[in-house]
């Protein structure tokens, strides 16, 4: 009832026509909170846990998040164009530090509300063993790899294949996904027989696990230390700082390290 | 000003891509298009709208189609593996069938309508000079079809250039094998590297121009009859 008053009195209105009740109905909507609309944009690795976050962040506090899932770069290139964000959950900490020293992200708002994990995985069962030895046996004929110039997960795929000194071996069969959602699904989809992904978008909690995945050694590439910054245009929306306080929360903490983040 | 880094992999790629998929499209649309425009049969209605699908849906819903038929698990797929191919997605080859679907409709209705402008009479004049089937058709239905053939070439062709929801998904954006200009254009957009895609964007809007001046100033001369 309370998160949709407006919905509830044009039903109410509908049957019962106009006079007392739709008086009621002014009065109730004036007396309920404030409930407002924030725009988000939300690394693609994030979606899953997000989705879970935004719910329970409308059941308490009648805010509505409204989200966008993509690579963080084309996040940066649609924000500098003026696109409507007010809250950037990105995967990195150096694009949410850049749209704050650009003037676009507002300054000490931004803080890591999550670490995430780099995986290699395959959609058959057995084809990854937990020391990701089929890299170096080199048996696939694609591997999904996002564009590091967009995504920060494939930048650390990128960093751990250079420092396993198999780049230059694997570049070839390197297919290159605009984002980890379309990394993941060239894997899940088969047409890439391994691929590197977030660890959030295959160990989802409450589902079975599919295929098989190494978690890639954290020392094998640069720590993805993801960020959220209020942008500029979310800078007098109560629900947009209302969000990224509630990320900072237990119960919104509980969700992310539950789909494998650490904090 | 200088030119910035461009890899010009992406534009012979798609010129490679659009000449072979025109080539293949006038080989199997020419067929089509004739058996559409002379036919009798009830199966010319349905036969006429699934060529003309791909320019009712969205170019996405051919690559998600694709991407299933043509994976592992998909139909195509599975045969294309039994006969030592492999699979489509993410190759050269791929992108041909791709584009073939995606542009059949600006080949085979230009000729079509090409084709039933003739009307019967110079066919059945050339029958009872006691010209063959063959000779019928590549000496006198061809030739007077022959503003058809150029529209549907440059249509064709044009409109494989301009391909990219197809692409993105079942390419992979590997460059020299998958990377056309359009999907070169696209990241250069999302990643902020403006310089660079303006040359390509710039190019491809000078080229796109030109193919429709030419076009347009082909088709707009008097004709003969």
């Amino acid at each position: 009832m309370r998160s949709m008053p407006g919905l509830n009195c044009t039903r109410v209105m509908a049957v019962a026509g106009r006079g007392v009740i739709s008086l009621v109905c002014l009065i109730g909507m004036l007396g309920a909170a404030p409930a407002a609309e924030v725009q988000v944009a939300v690394a693609a690795n994030f979606a899953g846990p997000f989705e879970k976050i935004a719910a329970d962040f409308a059941a308490e506090t009648g805010h509505k998040a409204v989200f966008a899932v993509g690579a963080t770069g084309k996040f940066y290139a649609q924000i500098k164009n003026g696109a409507p964000f007010e809250v950037l959950l990105a995967a990195d900490d150096e694009t949410p530090k850049k749209l704050v020293a650009e003037s676009e992200g507002v300054a000490g708002s931004q803080f890591t509300y999550a670490k995430g994990k780099l995986v290699l995985w395959s959609a058959q069962p057995g084809v990854v063993d937990d020391k990701g030895t089929v890299l170096a046996r080199n048996g696939f004929a694609h591997i999904a790899v996002c564009d590091p110039k967009l995504a920060p997960y494939g930048l650390a795929a990128e960093q751990a294949l250079k420092a396993s000194k198999l780049y230059d071996t694997l570049k070839p069969k390197f297919v290159t996904a605009e984002s980890i959602a379309q990394a993941y699904q060239f894997v899940a989809s088969g047409n890439a027989e391994v691929g590197f992904v977030a660890l959030s978008q295959v160990a989802v909690p409450g589902k079975p696990q599919q295929g098989s995945y190494w978690i890639v050694p954290t020392n094998l590439y640069e720590p993805i230390q993801q960020d959220a910054v209020l942008l500029k245009k979310g800078e007098t929306n109560p629900a947009a700082s209302a969000l990224l306080q509630y990320l900072k929360g237990d119960k919104a903490r509980a969700v992310i390290r539950s789909y494998g983040y650490e904090l | 000003m200088t030119l910035p880094d461009i890899d010009t992999s992406s534009v012979l790629l798609t010129l490679k891509l659009a000449s072979v998929t025109v080539l293949l499209l006038l080989l199997v649309g020419t067929p089509i298009a004739w058996w559409l425009a002379h036919t009798r049969s009830r199966l010319k209605g349905p036969i006429g709208a699934v060529v003309a699908l791909p320019i009712v849906l969205p170019p996405t819903v051919l690559g998600f189609y694709l991407l299933v038929l043509l994976g592992p698990h998909g139909a195509i797929g599975k045969l294309t593996q039994a006969a030592g191919l492999g699979l489509l997605p993410f190759s050269f080859a791929g992108l041909v069938l791709g584009s073939v679907l995606y542009s059949l409709p600006f080949v085979v209705q230009p000729l079509q309508n090409a084709f039933e402008a003739i009307g019967p009479r110079p066919l059945e004049v050339a029958a009872s000079l006691r010209a063959g089937p063959w000779d019928r058709f590549l000496s006198v239905a061809v030739p007077l079809a022959r503003p058809g053939f150029v529209t549907a070439t440059v249509l064709g062709f044009a409109h494989t250039v301009g391909e990219f929801g197809l692409v993105l998904m079942i390419g992979g954006n590997i460059p020299g094998k998958t990377r056309v200009m359009s999907v070169d254009i696209y990241n250069h957009v999302e990643a902020f590297e403006y310089a660079q895609a303006h040359w390509l964007a710039g190019g491809m809007l000078a080229f796109s121009f030109i193919i429709l001046l030419i076009l347009y100033s082909f088709n707009a001369k008097p004709r003969a009859f």
